[in-house]
């Protein structure tokens, strides 16, 4: 095993973690993006280039827009009802 | 060392169902599921993984007599991360329309306020 | 449940999961010897089908009928989504859609916008780049067709909502969805017309490392791009909702 493996593991470790003890949606969904690089960055040292690309577009960029994008229906919906 | 990627799996598995059990926010457990499911994809690549394999691009100067690491693990790896963008998008559909029925986004007091 | 004996109750329960776990660790292989037959699938890929891409070979080739349901499932879950969040519209949209979207554009910052509306372009380059060379190095319809989706958000995100509402994406991302996934469909089925099975691979192959090759891998790989794009944008869309929607009703 490579040291670049073991770090990354090391990181992907320690990441998701971090996201799980974060407990406010907001910053956790930035923890989350963070957390998909180091994904990505791990499966470039496990020659994936293929699973690396895919997982930067989908965790990195989609899966925190649709987060942010339902707290803050969330939000408008709580000031609607008040 | 050599059980180290399927420790790191095993180990984002239980932090991840950890964190949606004690959760209170049903956004934050859908985010710990993105961790669970993050579980297998370092398990399934660490068990397609050869030792100084290349990556399964076929190229002038890579032949296809060289060493390659396994390209079947890697597209079913493919398949779930693609998956899991899906779930995360109707589990938070479902979270909004949930905060609309109930009011709140605490997962311990959906089933009190009922209309 | 109350949340203390719960809490006590999963830490026993996964303490007992990732004993179980790190024991079957211990029987799996060793890290960096795989048993499968990974060499050959490549040699068949490239001496047979003449990809390069083998990753991509094996998404939309050997394992074909996999990805058709895969597709399905973001087909389906766009769908979800759609139903999901489109009933819940319709009360107070219109006038409030009217004040938010022209104070959007002057809220945003003139950085942002500038930034945005310059990098549209090469990302929809680099998406179709992408797509379209899946076959020949690292990418495919899925990587590229959520590129291109990011390319609408981005145009969102850069307060350019007046000129999105002009192209009425609601019906434009709807019908590149549906395209995409009757693509996928007509192939398979014309591998049953063409060549005795459903998905067979029908099409020349070419040389390997040519645009051309590869027979209906490319083909599939941009009806999954075009797929991706329709539904990955269909259900920002529909999240985002606020505005872009009510030119499209």
């Amino acid at each position: 095993m490579t040291v670049l493996q073991v770090v990354a593991l090391a990181a992907v470790a320690a990441g998701g973690t971090l996201v799980v003890l974060v407990r406010d949606p907001v910053r956790q969904a930035l923890v989350a993006s963070m957390f998909g690089l180091a994904l990505a960055i791990l499966f470039f040292a496990f020659q994936a280039p293929d699973v690396a690309i895919s997982q930067i577009v989908v965790a990195t960029v989609a899966v925190p827009v649709m987060i942010l994008l339902a707290l803050t229906k969330l939000r408008d919906d709580e000031e609607r009802e008040r | 060392m050599t059980v180290l990627p399927y420790l790191v799996a095993g180990w984002l598995l239980v932090v991840g169902l950890w964190g949606a059990i004690t959760s209170r926010h049903l956004v934050h457990q859908v985010v710990c599921l993105t961790v669970v499911q993050s579980s297998t994809y370092v398990l399934l690549l660490a068990v397609g993984y050869r030792s100084g394999g290349y990556a399964p691009i076929v190229s002038s100067s890579v032949p296809p007599s060289s060493p390659f690491v396994d390209p079947i693990v890697q597209a079913l790896a493919l398949t779930d991360v693609v998956v899991e963008a899906t779930v995360v998008a109707v589990l938070l559909a479902l979270t909004v329309q949930a905060h609309k029925r109930f009011g709140t986004a605490d997962p311990d007091r959906l089933g009190e306020l009922s209309g | 449940m109350r949340a203390r004996p719960r809490a006590v109750l999963a830490v026993l329960a996964l303490a007992g999961l990732a004993a179980l776990i790190a024991w079957a660790a211990g029987g799996l292989t060793p890290f960096g010897t795989p048993s499968g037959p990974a060499n050959g699938v490549v040699r068949t890929l490239v001496h047979e089908r003449h990809a390069a891409n083998t990753v991509n070979g094996v998404t939309y080739d050997l394992r074909g009928l996999d990805t058709l349901g895969e597709e399905l499932i973001l087909f389906v879950a766009a769908l979800g989504s759609a139903v999901l969040l489109r009933h819940g519209r319709g009360e107070q949209v219109d006038e409030r859609a009217d004040e938010e979207h022209e104070s959007a554009s002057a809220r945003t910052a003139d950085v942002l916008r500038a930034a945005g509306t310059a990098l549209v372009g090469p990302l929809v380059v680099l998406g179709v780049y992408v797509v379209v060379h899946g076959h020949l190095s690292p990418g495919g319809g899925f990587q590229g067709g959520v590129i291109l989706a990011a390319g609408l958000l981005l145009v969102y995100a850069a307060g350019q909502v007046v000129a999105l509402e002009r192209v009425e994406p609601t019906a434009l991302v709807e019908v590149a969805d549906a395209t995409g996934a009757l693509a996928y469909v007509l192939v398979a089925v014309g591998g049953l017309v063409f060549a005795a099975a459903a998905l067979e691979n029908f099409l020349p192959f070419g040389t390997t490392g040519n645009l051309l090759s590869a027979g209906t891998i490319p083909v599939l790989s941009v009806a999954v791009g075009v797929e991706v794009t329709g539904a990955v944008a269909l259900i920002l869309t529909e999240l985002l909702d606020q505005t872009l929607l009510r030119g499209g009703e």
